[in-house]
């Protein structure tokens, strides 16, 4: 190791500059990309409304969330898997009490978090369906014609946090600030990679549904 | 070659299309191919190029490249992809053929994408670069020169309204200044559907509705919505505000053509640049307005099996859902709903200027397989819809399929239910 | 005197073959090797040479010393010091000035190639007035010393890794042993202090096998600093079932949950506290209620806060969040409205499209 006379060193810098200048990038690209988005605004639209845009677009934010049941039937993997997904991903980046304790530093809220077990299973559970994701993705018609690299790359580096963590978390790396620095590595990657990437819809997906189910309350559509 | 519709113009129209939905929708899109299984073209022919999302990429590259900082830089680098020719040449069968802007992915997607609404912005382009189609190119021709996309005149309607008054004994008003309402008609309506008018003047005269037809400005129809050119549309929509505020009415009137309420209801103001000075209804809310009133009573039940397809743009895109639900349980006993009913109904195939594009023939008989496929789940006997372009594709699917069944016009079937207060018991039989 | 075995010198005061062997026994356990080996252990005690040891303190704070001579009781420590011969310590030894360095010198003299070299302490390079013993500067007598040295020992996290003297900003410009000693094998015996038992532990290996035991890739023994605090703990229970003490007199620490909320650095730091303790095995940090420091390790005193949990990043985020904002508001505005003059632009381009524009209606 060149850079770095041991693993510690690597571990403070990956604590201390990485991690401010990963969380630079990351803020900076994600307001750009939400500015870029409002700033280009909507016509005031002159047709009579038939009914509100706020609530709706409330409504609509939380109703996208679950699937009509036609369309869950013709994509029950991508549903189910999707579902699996994204709550083992929120369970283990939300109730593992050291991230509990990095979100308190960072925004001075906290709530309570889970045994680390069960963090552990979510993570083995989220590791699995990302690795199903990707294979539908390579088999799947449709999404095979639809995935571009962009697709790989993220789900390459959503990937690799789990994967550091995981090893972190049962010492499979030695020495352990090797691990940690690892792992918080990973996680900087994904930072800086996220406002370049699909993964932004992490934020504009509310802001999309919210226009729809808008567009939808002004026309008197149940969102 | 064109040198009034070219490449650049068509760049330039979608980068005017682009606004803050459509760059929240293009930052959320996950790839997750949901959309795919919303829309009928790739349903029925799994064909993944018909995925909706993959209709709107030439909008989605003058998105990245003109209004992202990253997509800017890749430009400058020449990294990004470009909108060509080839390009929107390629995409014009996908845009115009395999997408009647039905609404159903815009239902759908995770994220909340409103792709249809996408798409249609896409058409803009392609009518800015000249890819369109030959059929379009023809109904909006007649619209704009001859005042209907089927080419009918005046004289037609005139035509049809006296064998109506002929047959019925009923005024059919014209040109009334001052009425409350001006009924529009779909060129489909008087020509193939002239039922609808007469069951217009039946209802109007039980319910006491003073209204009027205009001469100027009797199509509701709007092809510059189908082929997706505003300036047209603004054209067309232009002189039933025109007509509507000569005769000054209260209210406009959209018939059952779903597209036509898109046009004059939602859009119209917008291409305008204006509200406008009197309200526009749909028939089926006027209809279930007038009977919830008690203005409007109707006798006597269908007791045939029959079931209801929701016109895309009334319903997921008008918001006309409980209305002819309302009326039906009025005339119908034995109504059933298809699978995936109201807003998350599937399209009969023929909406967005696809029944007027016969280079889509095939793909469009093709999509109705979905239509098919819902029926047959239910076995009914009936099919009422509210929709002349509906009716006429579900009339050519299900004869093409050997199905034998009658569609029928939802105010029509009201009409024919009409109780007739003064009349002697048994003239009105079937 | 010095050519005394080990053994003679234990029969000398007196201690019997079976008390030698409960010493071996002892030796053997220290040095964390299975019962197998006392039988090996005490037949190289038998030959062993008490070897001679030079103690070198530079910029230290005399903790590390400390820990090892304050042990009261009679201990094996203390029977290791009994019979290494330290020649020179200029904290205990009872010459002073020249005479101190001429025993430093001669024992250099007799026993060359085979003296060991203790350091505690770090050695300042951006100035070698920080620090000078007999007006020699740490770093000159530092490698007059270990010309001759057959190993040098480098006691406590300031020799072993720069420790205080080296955190930031380093006025001194403190560097450990192992940066300077290339030629020689270095073991570090890092803690800020260390356990005394692994100091003499690891004295007792070289004694006994005249070898150096097996290390890290810090250099440092495996035997004592194989295995992490938090690996050995006996609160993991606690933080696996995800209990935490939140302060120091909540609950949680009442009930002797895990600290890892409270700053304790246990996960990331190799040291032997949590299975030899401290004070004859008395207790130790987390047993009484704090966090581990992190003491072993490079760095531990520019981590971040001694309270702060080990997740949370230890430079000045909040100010890097704060131009962050700034930057991204201002960036994004301006990009914005370049894209809004952009899609003004477009408008004004617009030229309006009528039917007789299409190519169909042209051919005609
Ligand atoms: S609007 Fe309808 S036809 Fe068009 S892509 Fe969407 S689902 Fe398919
Ligand atoms: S459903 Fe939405 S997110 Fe999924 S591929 Fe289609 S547009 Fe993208
Ligand atoms: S107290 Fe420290 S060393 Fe012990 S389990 Fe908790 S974090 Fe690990
Ligand atoms: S518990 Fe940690 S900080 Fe305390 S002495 Fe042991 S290694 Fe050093």
């Amino acid at each position: 190791m060149e850079l770095f006379s041991n693993a510690n060193d690597f571990l403070l810098w990956v604590r201390g500059d990485a991690f401010n200048i990963a969380l630079g990038l990351f803020i900076i690209g994600v307001l750009v990309r939400i500015l870029e988005i409002f700033l280009l605004g909507r016509k005031k639209d002159f047709s009579e409304a038939r009914g509100t845009q706020w609530g709706p677009g409330l409504r609509n934010i939380v109703s996208r969330s679950v699937v009509d049941n036609g369309t869950f039937k013709r994509a029950p993997f991508v549903v189910v898997v999707g579902y699996i997904w994204h709550i083992c991903f929120f369970i283990v980046l939300f109730l593992f009490i050291p991230h509990i304790e990095l979100i308190n530093a960072l925004l001075g809220i906290q709530w309570p978090g889970l045994a680390s077990q069960l963090v552990d299973a979510a993570t083995v559970v989220a590791m699995v369906s990302l690795v199903a994701m990707l294979w539908h993705r390579l088999t799947h018609p449709v999404l095979k014609f639809l995935s571009t690299y962009e697709d790989y790359v993220v789900w390459f580096v959503t990937f690799l946090p789990l994967l550091t963590g995981y090893m972190a978390f049962h010492r499979m790396i030695d020495p352990y600030p090797l691990a940690l620095g690892l792992h918080i590595l990973s996680v900087e990657l994904l930072m800086v990679i996220f406002p370049f990437t699909k993964l932004m819809h992490a934020f504009t997906l509310f802001i999309a549904r919210w226009y729809t189910g808008a567009m939808m309350g002004r026309k008197g559509i149940v969102s | 070659m064109n040198d009034t519709l070219n490449i650049t113009k068509g760049i330039n129209a979608l980068k005017e299309q682009i606004d803050a939905p459509t760059a929240a929708f293009f930052s959320s899109c996950v790839h997750c191919g949901l959309c795919a299984e919303a829309c009928l073209f790739y349903t029925e022919t799994n064909d993944p190029k018909y995925t909706p999302i993959n209709k709107v990429e030439p909008l989605k590259r003058v998105w990245e490249s003109e209004y992202t900082l990253f997509g800017r830089l890749k430009k400058a680098l020449g990294l990004a992809k470009p909108v060509t020719d080839e390009l929107l040449a390629e995409w014009e069968p996908l845009i115009y053929d395999g997408c009647t802007l039905c609404g159903r992915c815009s239902m759908v997607c995770p994220v909340g994408n409103d792709i249809s609404t996408m798409i249609r912005k896409v058409r803009e382009g392609m009518v800015a670069s000249d890819h369109v189609p030959e059929g379009l190119v023809g109904a909006s021709t007649r619209a704009v020169k001859i005042g209907s996309p089927m080419g009918i005149r005046l004289k037609a309607l005139q035509a049809q309204i006296k064998h109506i008054e002929r047959d019925t004994g009923l005024k059919i008003p014209i040109d009334v200044e001052g009425a409350d309402y001006m009924a529009l008609l779909s060129s489909m309506e008087i020509i193939n559907f002239p039922e609808y008018i007469e069951s217009l003047a039946k209802i109007f005269k039980q319910a006491n509705v003073s209204w009027t037809l205009s001469s100027e400005a009797f199509e509701a129809t709007n092809s510059g919505i189908q082929i997706g050119s505003s300036d047209i549309a603004r054209e067309l929509v232009q002189r039933i505000v025109d007509g509507a505020e000569k005769l000054k009415v209260k209210y406009v009137i959209s018939p059952e053509c779903g597209h036509a309420f898109t046009a004059i209801r939602w859009d119209g103001p917008n291409l305008i640049g204006k509200s406008y000075s009197f309200k526009v209804v749909h028939i089926l809310e006027l209809l279930d307005e007038l009977q919830q009133s008690g203005r409007l009573k109707t006798q006597g039940m269908e007791d045939k099996k029959l079931t209801f397809h929701d016109p895309c743009q009334i319903v997921r895109k008008g918001g006309v859902e409980a209305q002819p639900r309302r009326l039906l349980s009025q005339v119908a006993s034995q109504f059933v709903e298809m699978s995936d009913p109201g807003k998350m109904n599937w399209c009969c195939g023929g909406g967005g200027g696809v029944s007027a594009n016969e280079r889509a023939d095939d793909v469009r008989l093709k999509a109705f397989n979905r239509k098919k496929s819902q029926l047959e789940e239910i076995n009914v006997e009936v099919l009422v819809t509210a929709c002349a372009n509906c009716r006429l594709i579900l009339e050519e699917g299900l004869e093409e399929n050997n199905m034998d069944m009658p569609v029928v016009g939802l105010s029509e079937l009201i009409s024919e239910h009409l109780l007739e207060e003064n009349a002697v018991e048994g003239e009105r039989d079937e | 005197m010095n050519k005394k075995t080990l053994f003679e010198s234990l029969q000398q005061q007196g201690i019997t073959r079976r008390g030698f062997m409960k010493y071996c026994t002892a030796l053997t356990s220290l040095m964390a090797l299975p019962p197998s080996m006392i039988p090996m252990v005490a037949n190289a005690l038998e030959t062993a040479k008490r070897p001679s040891v030079i103690w070198l303190s530079f910029q230290e704070c005399t903790g590390c010393a400390e820990s090892l001579l304050r042990s009261h009781s009679p201990t094996v420590e203390g029977l290791i010091f009994d019979h290494i011969s330290l020649d020179y310590q200029h904290t205990l030894q009872v010459a002073a000035g020249d005479a101190a360095e001429h025993a430093r010198e001669q024992a250099m003299k007799e026993h060359h190639g085979k003296y060991l070299v203790v350091v505690d302490g770090s050695i300042p390079l951006a100035d070698p007035g920080y620090s000078t013993i007999a007006g020699i500067s740490n770093l000159d007598m530092l490698n007059e010393t270990i010309e001759g040295a057959a190993a040098v020992v480098a006691v406590g996290t300031c020799s072993a890794f720069g420790g205080l003297p080296q955190a930031a900003p380093n006025p001194t410009g403190a560097v450990s042993v192992s940066s300077l000693v290339k030629d020689k094998p270095v073991i570090n015996v890092p803690g800020c202090p260390p356990i005394p038992t692994v100091i003499t532990g690891v004295l007792a290996h070289y004694l006994t096998f005249g070898s150096i035991p097996e290390l890290d890739n810090l250099g440092r023994p495996k035997v004592f600093y194989g295995q992490s605090i938090h690996d050995r703990c006996y609160r993991r229970p606690f933080y696996d079932k995800g209990l935490f003490a939140e302060t120091f007199d909540d609950e949680g620490a009442k009930k002797g949950w895990c600290l890892y909320r409270l700053g304790c650095k246990g996960p990331m730091t190799y040291n032997a506290c949590a299975t030899l303790k401290w004070n004859q095995q008395t207790s130790w940090p987390v047993e009484s209620g704090h966090g581990c420091l992190g003491c072993s390790e490079p760095n531990f005193w520019d981590a971040g806060s001694f309270y702060k949990a080990l997740s949370i990043p230890d430079g000045d985020y909040a100010k890097a969040a704060g131009y962050a904002v700034a930057a991204g508001v201002a960036v994004g505005a301006a990009a914005g409205f370049a894209n809004q003059k952009n899609k003004a632009n477009a408008v004004s381009q617009h030229t309006k499209v009528t039917v007789d524009d299409f190519g169909e209606n042209k051919d005609k």
